[in-house]
């Protein structure tokens, strides 16, 4: 029963799943941009650094402090989201009223600086960060063996993105960050504080990419090029979902994981390449992206 | 009459250099010039960023490779070949890529060149993580033989004078001024009646192929085509050449180019060779927040004030 039409499932669930546990990384990460580049125009090329200091973090509060994985959960992303509101502060703060390609070359001049000092203290070789023992073990499905640590990943990414998500387009703060967003001049004259909520706002688009770190710290190795690999396929992943849309970001990050996955089943050998070719595609019918506004 | 003299006297340097400097690193420099020359033809004068321009030096590198490997051509006609292929490339690249903006612009090239990058990882012509190791040299129109570095050197030079010729003649050229334009006023230079994207379009490609002679010149000096002329971390080496020596003028690729391969060619060799990206990526800090026109726009500058 493993086979019908010369499908395996259990092989084809499989890569399914791992599918969709990329896929969570992915939507966390351009989710994260997504946000960063709504409010501040800035395309953050530190965002795979972040997600790789998250890790470490993690990682190293382990080894170092017996820190365990739920109070890495909490503690890291508030880490590295003050690493990202320090950045924003003293780093982008003083250019933000230049070409905004400026930004971009600054975050990945920082990007460069994180990943060659990861590197000399750590070298390039992997570590593993042990699966916390209430998530150990799986359960039996009919066609597969699901890990309960992959299924948590699932399923708290998709709840911490579609929450994020509600915040910002349902809330009170939502509307405040949007319309700094459209009109910060007039914000200020309300008397809202728009640097701060800026800054907060960097901050907190980039503590998301360090809590991606410390859920991807037991199931990937944590190495210092983790990032950067990672980065390329995030930014092709916002160009296909449009970068105004930050549901588009989650949606197509999740997206573009399946059909990686499927790839992998069907024709492993454009597994690597298949979110550039969707890339391709829908740039020639759709430029501005598939939820994305006219730019 | 006094740049004229300029000219002649750098031109007199670069002839008398080899003399004194190990020439393949000096071609190293001026292939790597062409190469930051051709990025700002597109940076500085159409205010295009591409975060993918390593993969038409790759293009090139690895064209020219394997035609000196496999058919026996002289190296002028795989030079023009790898060229070619980096303009057909650029052409398809460029089609896609200037439908967006800035920021959008450097991800979707960004993107292009990651997808080719693995397309050369696992293409069987490429020759994998080895690269294409030991292409032959060969003798320029079947008669001067380049195995000599000397000889390599002047070749280079010559590719590199036209090539930086061309540009020159491109920036001074109609074409350059409604370039200028697009990049000061983009809504007023489409008001004018000019088709933007079209402009665009072939700058990119202008660039794309220059970006490919830089790197089929290259495979040449070494002897090798390689996967590290394709990956983004080129990409992003030649746009720091390009701010290190002042975006968007003339000469300021150049120079930049001759600072960051000096400085990477001595960080290499000693003991700081671990700190390289480190001190690449502090470089690019530093140059944004308080260096932004570089070398040569602040040199520009401090002459304006005080001459």
């Amino acid at each position: 029963m493993a086979t019908f039409l010369g499908i395996n499932f259990f092989a084809l669930f499989g890569q399914l799943l791992i599918g969709l546990i990329n896929g969570s990384f992915y939507a966390l990460l351009s989710l994260g941009l997504a946000i960063i580049f709504g409010l501040l125009r800035i395309i953050n090329f530190a965002q795979g650094a972040m997600y790789m200091l998250g890790a470490f973090v993690a990682l190293l509060g382990f080894k170092y402090m017996g820190m365990n994985y739920w109070v890495a959960l909490l503690v890291v992303p508030l880490v590295v989201g003050l690493m990202g509101i320090l950045i924003q502060r003293f780093l982008i703060r003083p250019i933000a009223n230049e070409d905004h390609l400026y930004s971009l070359l600054l975050t990945f001049g920082l990007a460069l600086m994180i990943q060659g000092l990861f590197t000399h203290w750590f070298g390039s070789s992997g570590q593993s960060y042990p699966v916390p023992e209430a998530l150990k073990g799986g359960m039996r499905l009919p066609f597969m063996y699901l890990p309960n640590y992959r299924a948590w990943i699932i399923v708290v990414s998709v709840l911490v993105c579609f929450s994020t998500w509600w915040m910002i387009e349902k809330t009170k703060l939502g509307v405040y960050l949007r319309a700094g967003t459209e009109n910060p001049q007039l914000l200020q004259a309300f008397g809202i504080n728009v640097p701060l909520i800026v800054t907060l706002t960097f901050g907190f688009g980039v503590g998301l990419a360090g809590f991606a770190g410390v859920m991807a710290a037991p199931v990937y190795s944590v190495s210092p090029d983790m990032g950067s690999n990672i980065l390329i396929i995030v930014f092709a992943i916002v160009v296909i979902g449009g970068m105004g849309s930050m549901g588009g970001a989650i949606l197509t990050g999740l997206g573009m994981g399946v059909v990686e996955g499927l790839t992998k089943y069907f024709y492993p050998e454009a597994s690597a390449t298949v979110i550039f070719l969707v890339m391709v595609i829908v740039l020639m019918i759709k430029p501005s992206g598939l939820f994305g506004k006219n730019a | 009459m006094r740049s004229r003299l300029a000219i002649l006297v750098l031109l007199g340097l670069a002839l008398a250099a080899p003399l004194v400097i190990y020439p393949v690193f000096l071609a190293k420099v001026l292939c790597f010039a062409l190469f930051a020359c051709a990025f700002n033809l597109l940076l500085g004068f159409a205010g295009l960023l591409s975060f993918g321009h390593a993969v038409f030096l790759g293009t090139g590198g690895y064209v020219t490779g394997w035609l000196m490997i496999n058919s026996g051509l002289t190296p002028e006609i795989a030079i023009i070949a790898g060229t070619i292929a980096g303009g057909l490339l650029g052409a398809i690249f460029g089609k896609l890529a200037v439908k967006r903006e800035g920021i959008y612009f450097a991800m979707v090239t960004l993107a292009l060149a990651q997808l080719v990058f693995f397309l050369y990882l696992q293409a069987p012509f490429t020759g994998g993580e080895d690269g294409l190791q030991g292409v032959p040299r060969g003798k320029v129109f079947g008669l001067i033989d380049l195995a000599d570095n000397q000889t390599m050197y002047y070749f280079v030079l010559a590719i590199f004078l036209a090539g930086f010729w061309l540009i020159h003649r491109t920036v001074h050229s109609p074409f350059g001024q409604i370039m200028k334009a697009i990049r000061e006023n983009e809504s007023r230079a489409t008001s004018l009646g000019y088709d933007v994207n079209q402009y665009k379009w072939i700058a990119f490609i202008i660039s794309a192929a220059l970006s490919a002679l830089a790197g089929s010149t290259k495979t040449l000096v070494f002897e090798l085509a390689s996967l590290t002329d394709v990956h983004w971390h080129m990409s992003g080496e030649v746009i720091l050449m390009t701010l290190v020596g002042g975006v968007g003028t003339i000469v300021g690729p150049l120079i930049g180019a001759g600072v960051v391969v000096s400085m990477q060619n001595y960080l290499s060799g000693g003991e700081l060779g671990n700190y390289l990206h480190i001190i690449m990526g502090a470089v690019f800090v530093i140059c944004v927040l308080s260096f932004r026109s570089g070398i040569v726009g602040q040199f520009n500058k401090f002459r304006r004030n005080n001459f």
